[in-house]
């Protein structure tokens, strides 16, 4: 089936059989290998990507079910290749990473969140992250990277996450 | 974990939608898919065909209508829950949404997704049958209304007929002043099945008597359960409900798992429906009465 994806704001049309997920078109078909594949059945979060802004599983949605949304993956937040966004930089400064699998997912959800609400209570952050698993433990570090993001945004008078 | 092949159609109305699933006895519709896809992955559902009602326009809407509010089958869940008339006249269903897995799934599930695949665990259906709620099925044969009570027929198991698809849930609003509502459940993680669940909504008069009371449980039971529990005509007080919910709970036939015996969830049950009341009842004790 013919599929049309807008993926970072890029048109793709890829021709996919019905079983296909968003998650192993995305990886396959274009390459885009920062959407990480994990427990395949919704429960980790290491897939998350963001379907017309909003945070959803990859793996919980075939490509053909995604025909015409906006999706939106890791590869398009940095501004300009070899930089980082805010919310990417905030993360390595304060080390909001150890084995990095998880922290496309644990990035794309805080940058909903912080569109969202650019200053959350470190509960909402809590809770915002709950449906993204960190099998390294570094929860810690995320929180902090995702307030130290926060405190940034709100001086930088940039009005959006990236 | 990869899904068995199907064809995948998106049909453009109900009507249409139901006529795909009459010709094809093994199609399968599907809507936010959260727990439909993984069934998929692990190949414990093989559809031949998905039918995606997803986008439906009909499907989906929050409307209040006389003294309900009708919530449309294809209505996202994190819809409903920033949803300014589910929040003022919905307080239950308000404070259930959030227990539902993580907000990513929440994004994508539907109000009439979870209530179709009717899992004892399931914090909609739970809403629905402790409100005495009910919902419209279409088929080519028309519509019908299903109460809540005749329509959860067991795990994962509804009244739903084979070419029927889910249109509408109807939750009952009060009207009273003082209403206090509250959900909770146990599970081994946030966002996981629970084992038991239960919710709570009352109304209290201006001396603090109950006038309305609804209470249920879920997890525990093969669907959802409304408690015959009436504590109306006196102030809620810990000792009496305590009693009347034991009596309750007692009757009910418990499910069993390798999580949790009968024995824990009956005492799980218990425990959670007394404070589920409590909360609500405190809840409601706090808005002023009228001077």
């Amino acid at each position: 089936m013919k599929v049309l994806l807008n993926v970072n704001h890029v048109e793709h049309e890829i021709d996919v059989e019905p079983r296909l997920t968003l998650l192993d078109a995305l990886r396959d078909n274009m390459r885009l290998t920062g959407v990480h594949t994990g427990c395949e059945h919704g429960v980790c979060g290491a897939c998350t990507v963001l379907i017309d802004g909003a945070p959803a599983r990859a793996c919980l949605i075939f490509a053909v079910q995604a025909d015409g949304l906006a999706i939106g993956t890791i590869e398009g937040l940095a501004p300009a290749p070899g930089e980082l966004s805010l919310i990417q930089d905030a993360f390595c400064e304060t080390h909001g990473m150890q084995c990095g699998y998880c922290t496309p997912g644990m990035i794309l959800t805080a940058h909903a969140l912080l569109r969202e609400n650019p200053s959350p209570s470190r509960e909402k952050i809590v809770a915002a992250i709950s449906g993204n698993i960190c099998r390294c433990t570094g929860y810690g570090q995320i929180i902090e990277a995702i307030e130290l993001a926060a405190r940034r945004l709100a001086g930088s008078n940039a009005g959006d996450a990236a | 974990m990869k899904s068995a092949p199907f064809t995948y159609c998106r049909p453009a109305s109900v009507t249409e939608a139901c006529a795909l699933l009459a010709a094809d006895e093994d199609a399968r519709l599907i809507a936010g898919g959260q727990t439909l896809v993984p069934m998929m992955a692990m190949r414990l559902a093989r559809p031949t065909a998905l039918i995606d009602i997803a986008r439906i326009p009909e499907l989906a809407f929050v409307r209040r209508e006389g003294d309900h509010i009708e919530i449309g089958a294809a209505t996202r869940q994190a819809f409903a829950e920033a949803n300014a008339t589910v929040a003022l006249d919905l307080p239950l269903l308000a404070r259930a949404l959030p227990w539902i897995g993580h907000s990513a799934i929440r994004n994508r599930g539907t109000i009439g997704g979870s209530i179709a695949n009717a899992d004892p665990a399931a914090e909609i259906p739970l809403v629905l049958a402790t409100l005495g709620g009910a919902v419209v099925v279409q088929t080519p044969r028309g519509r019908e209304r299903f109460a809540a009570r005749d329509f959860f027929l067991g795990p994962m198991t509804t009244a739903i007929p084979a070419d029927g698809c889910l249109v509408e849930a109807h939750f009952p609003v009060w009207t009273h002043q003082r209403i206090g509502a509250c959900f909770t459940e146990i599970s081994a993680r946030h966002g996981d099945f629970a084992y038991v669940s239960a919710a709570a909504q009352v109304a209290l008069d201006d001396n603090g008597s109950c006038v309305a009371c609804a209470l249920g449980v879920g997890g525990a039971t093969a669907q959802p359960t409304q408690l015959a529990v009436d504590l109306t005509g006196a102030r809620i007080n810990e000792t009496t409900a305590r009693e009347k919910l034991s009596v309750a709970i007692e009757t009910l036939d418990m499910m069993t798992d390798p999580h949790a015996s009968p024995a824990y969830r009956k005492r799980a049950a218990l425990a959670l429906a007394l404070r589920a009341l409590l909360a609500a009842r405190d809840e409601a004790l706090a808005k002023r009465a009228r001077t």
